[in-house]
């Protein structure tokens, strides 16, 4: 498995295969609270980095999701629907959102790694 | 903690606001609402005084017992909402934190000679509810449990002179306490450590009204509603109803006779996905016929759940609207409320 990469928007990216795995960080899902709707991207749509791809609606608020590169979106988590909770338990694992065939693949690498991460959310505090 | 009315608020303590929320139903929650502007009104006539600026029934009220009303607009809107208490020798009033400077400017202009009114900025107010909150209460303070709905007692808990009235924001039975500010923090801790009493905090309080579908002020109600339009008729007392003699009686009376052109409704969106306030509501594929103004996502109710007012055309219970959710129609249905049925202590 590689290494986690990180947005400034809070979502990881994990590059798997050919395509990369995409979710909100644990910093993120604490921030937000309980998570109790997702409404994901249709599967084979073509995203732009940083466009705004997904809502995830907690008790609190609504919150967008963003496409942190471009490509396609090749699967979408399914689970979520029926158990949005899986975000608050599982952020970086059962919880994930979708799955991003990338356009570009050096831009995950650009992406900040999780001490950069740590780095960027200690700045916003 | 976030600021709101110039106060720090917690929006949630650790547990979150479904554990909260969820608790409260279950058990009991303890809120801290010092934030609310809390006053006195004293001396002869001071019910017929207070009655200049609210349709309430103040002066039919009686000892020991509180009400809901609203002061209201010369033009008929609704200027905050407020409750009122008759402790005998005075009238003891709860207004919001956001409205308070102006409630009290307007109550104090041109009272009579001989009625006053006292800002009480150092009372702190605790808010104790749930189903559990009696039996957890009833050792420590049975003065509070001999109250029904709507009673206000002055009592001790903890060696704190309080003054406490069975009421709440939540649709459960409960007790909002008034107290000393410097006594306050004591008084808390010996509340939460009541059997089943957990700290809930302001995110739990909105779900929690939301279900029970009371107004929040600034959000479902403000000047440009009128109660009618609010359905908050029943909190205009009958005397006033036959005397019109309130601020904004015209608007009132008129809409009574012919309707208000806009109503507030109860909505429950279909699926899972909550609709927020300011949503635009439309009939099924055609023009906007209305806004949401409270919405969210009900704990108890397992579901989405919004009010807002619709044309009143659209307001019947069990007719379909479309809430314009980000750009797409979702849809929902009018609703009867409360959500989540009521259980006060009557």
């Amino acid at each position: 498995m590689s290494e986690m990469k990180y947005t400034q928007d809070h979502e990881w990216v994990r590059a798997e295969g050919d395509a990369a795995t995409i979710g909100i960080t644990d910093h993120a899902q604490t921030a937000l609270g309980d998570v109790v709707f997702v409404d994901l991207p249709e599967v084979g749509r073509e995203v732009t980095a940083g466009e705004a791809i997904a809502v995830v609606e907690s008790v609190k608020a609504a919150s967008d999701v963003y496409a942190p590169i471009a490509g396609r979106i090749v699967e979408v988590n399914a689970a979520l629907v029926d158990d949005p909770g899986l975000i608050n338990r599982e952020p970086t694992g059962e919880g994930w959102f979708f799955r991003i065939e990338a356009s570009e693949p050096a831009a995950i690498a650009a992406l900040m790694d999780e001490a950069g991460y740590a780095a960027f959310v200690e700045s916003q505090s | 903690m976030v600021p709101f009315a110039g106060y720090a608020m917690p929006v949630q303590y650790p547990a979150g606001i479904l554990t909260e929320h969820l608790h409260v139903r279950s058990q009991a929650g303890l809120f801290d609402v010092s934030h609310m502007g809390q006053a006195e009104l004293v001396g002869e006539g001071a019910a017929a005084a207070l009655e200049r600026v609210t349709p309430a029934d103040v002066q039919a009220l009686k000892p020991g017992r509180q009400r809901y009303g609203l002061l209201m607009t010369p033009t008929g809107g609704i200027f905050d909402d407020f409750m009122v208490a008759n402790l005998g020798d005075r009238l003891f009033l709860v207004v919001n934190a956001s409205r308070k400077h102006e409630d009290f400017a307007l109550i104090e202009q041109g009272l009579p000679a001989g009625v006053r009114l006292n800002r009480l900025p150092d009372r702190a107010l605790l808010a104790l509810q749930g189903p559990g909150a009696a039996a957890a209460l009833g050792p420590v303070a049975p003065a509070l449990t001999a109250l029904t709905f709507m009673g206000i007692t002055a009592a001790e808990v903890a060696g704190v002179p309080i003054l406490a009235s069975r009421s709440g924001y939540t649709g459960e039975d409960g007790w909002e306490i008034s107290a000393p500010a410097e006594q306050a923090e004591a008084l808390a801790k010996a509340l939460l450590a009541l059997p089943g009493v957990m700290p809930a905090g302001l995110g739990a309080r909105d779900s929690l009204r939301l279900e029970a579908g009371l107004c929040l002020y600034g959000s479902d109600i403000d000047e440009t509603t009128s109660p009618v339009e609010a359905a908050l008729v029943w909190s205009i007392g009958k005397r006033r109803r036959m005397a019109w003699d309130f601020p904004g009686a015209e608007r009132v009376r008129e809409e009574l006779a012919n309707g208000a052109a806009r109503v507030r409704v109860g909505l429950k969106p279909e699926g899972r996905q909550p609709a927020r306030g300011h949503t635009a509501i439309h009939a099924p594929g055609g023009g906007a016929i209305g806004e949401i103004t409270s919405g969210g996502f009900g704990p108890s109710l397992g579901g989405p759940m919004a009010m807002g007012y619709v044309a009143r055309d659209h307001a019947t219970d069990g007719t379909a609207l479309d809430l314009m959710v980000r750009g797409k129609p979702l849809a929902a249905r009018v609703a009867p409320m409360p959500f989540v049925p009521h259980r006060y202590a009557r």
